[in-house]
């Protein structure tokens, strides 16, 4: 089966031609280094995708804070783990970096806040 | 009060402006960001993706803006939120007010870094009733990401910039079905990696060359009507289809912000649509600068903030009291060239130039020209409108330029 990629890596967005057989890569033409091939081939074997969604936060000044994960996941978990998040609640202050869930449905990757949110008083 | 330089605006620009200012030396700097806290834009865009070239890692936008507002605050710079500046004057006088009352600040040099607007929907013109639950992308980022509110259950999309895209995703993420993006043109407006990792990856389709002809419902969105389009962007009669939907949400474009620019009566460039500036950064009133999206709309912020940091440059030589080259060599955006910054240049220094191609192309050259002469050329293996190119032009290619400079990408 051949099947056609843009490249992502770079801003020369390299039309790539990927030749897969039993889901394994045979052959990538089109790229112009290295880095595409790479990341074809992980694009075909095992996509794997980092995401951001928020948290709920008790007692701060925002009701929510903004969160991702730590390294990126198969991209088939995203949902799994977005319902594992869903259920979790944070506890004002939160510091950026700041673990929210640790090792996530265990992939071996934690959800961390990407900002700080002060706590109000109640 | 009086200060060396004033910054208006706390996202990726000025932040990057101030930090980069007090890297020079200036120590009397202030900083007005009309939001409760500095970042900007950045606040909302919890996706990552940032700071690639300037942090050399792929950041969320908070993470991105506590970066630079770390930065900022190491430095001691003297800033102020919530803080609305209601106009400039001439004289570089800054008026401003804040939970303090009125700020009057005369500056040695303005530097503008208020951002850019989304288009709505009066700028597109979409015919139909006018029920609620028609948002701008950016509106309905905001609801979701700095306020926990969801605005709707079911949306389609109109235009594919990237806040279009990510919204897709982000929405699809919270449960909202996404019926489709629907892009006028015939090639996606956003990044090509949002395009695969906002649309592809949730099977939320693209449709190019369609566009919503017609808005349901009376209090709230009940549908649209969604119609092909020809060559000339014209519908199809008898190509339409109906969507149910709660909600419309709109990326059709970004445009500088020129609400404190118009009124001080800066020149305005028709193609970028922001102020007009010299290679300095230099608006035509001397001593007030701008960079960022207020001056063209960029693709990325890692991009606004090294402006910033050019602007800082010239910036502080002003201050110190260097008149700068005078800049009379007009820049043309000519053929394969929609815009060009800066629009004038000294022929004395190197020139940095950002452009954005006006069409797709491969393997194509691009020229700078003075009177029919190639003066430089560079060769550049893919353009494409949704990305901006950028070019550094050394000063000895530049000296023997007299008459206007004609930029082209063929």
């Amino acid at each position: 089966m051949k099947r056609s990629y843009t490249c992502v890596i770079c801003p020369n967005s390299c039309f790539l031609d990927v030749e897969i057989r039993e889901g394994n890569v045979i052959s990538v033409s089109g790229n112009q280094c290295g880095r595409g091939r790479e990341w074809v081939i992980g694009e075909v074997t095992d996509p794997r995708r980092n995401f951001a969604t928020s948290v709920k936060v008790r007692g701060g000044e925002m009701e929510t804070v903004s969160v991702r994960l730590s390294s990126p996941i198969p991209r088939a978990m995203i949902f799994p783990v977005m319902a594992e998040i869903r259920k979790a609640e944070a506890k004002a202050p939160v510091h950026i970096g700041d673990v929210i869930i640790s090792n996530v449905l265990s992939l071996g990757c934690d959800v961390i806040a990407t900002r700080d949110v002060a706590a109000v008083g109640m | 009060m009086e200060r060396d330089a004033v910054i208006i605006g706390g996202g990726p620009a000025g932040l990057a402006a101030a930090v980069a200012l007090h890297g020079k030396g200036i120590r009397s700097i202030i900083l007005l960001e009309r939001e409760a806290s500095l970042g900007g834009i950045l606040r909302q865009c919890i996706h990552d993706g940032f700071g690639i070239d300037r942090f050399k890692e792929s950041l969320t936008g908070p993470e991105y803006a506590s970066r630079l507002i770390h930065e900022a605050e190491e430095r001691g710079i003297e800033y102020r939120t919530s803080t609305t500046v209601l106009s400039i004057s001439s004289e570089r006088v800054v008026t401003a007010a804040g939970a303090d009352g009125m700020l009057h600040i005369h500056a040695k040099a303005v530097i503008l870094a208020v951002g850019c607007r989304e288009r709505d929907r009066g700028a597109i013109a979409i015919p139909g009733e006018r029920p609620a639950g028609v948002f701008t992308a950016g509106t309905a980022q905001a609801y979701i990401n700095l306020y926990n509110r969801l605005p709707c259950h079911e949306a389609v999309i109109l235009g594919s910039g990237d806040i279009g895209l990510i919204m897709a995703r982000r929405l699809t993420l919270e449960g909202v079905k996404v019926h489709g993006v629907f892009e006028i043109q015939d090639h996606p407006n956003g990044l090509e990696r949002n395009t695969i990792q906002c649309l592809d990856d949730y099977s939320i389709p693209l449709y190019l060359r369609h566009t919503i002809t017609d808005i349901h419902g009376s209090g709230r969105v009940e549908g649209v009507t969604v119609s092909k389009v020809d060559d000339r962007l014209v519908p199809i009669k008898g190509t339409e289809r109906e969507y149910r939907c709660d909600s419309v949400i709109l990326s059709v474009g970004l445009v500088p912000d020129n609400a404190l620019a118009l009124p001080l009566g800066l020149d305005v460039d028709g193609r970028t649509r922001g102020v007009s500036v010299d290679e300095n950064l230099m608006t035509s009133i001397p001593g007030i600068f701008s960079a960022g999206n207020c001056l063209h709309v960029h693709d990325l912020a890692d991009d606004a903030a090294l402006e910033a940091e050019r602007l800082a440059s010239s910036a502080a030589r002003w201050i110190n009291g260097d008149l700068l080259d005078s800049c009379a060599i007009p820049v043309i955006p000519g053929c394969g060239i929609a815009s060009i910054v800066p629009m004038r240049i000294s022929g004395k220094s190197d020139v940095f130039f950002t452009m954005r191609p006006s069409c797709a192309l491969r393997n194509a050259v691009l020229r700078v020209t003075a009177g029919g002469r190639t003066v430089w050329k560079k060769r550049i293996s893919r353009a494409l409108p949704q990305n901006m190119l950028s070019a550094e032009v050394p000063k000895e290619s530049l000296s023997s330029v007299s008459g206007p400079l004609e930029v082209t990408l063929s």
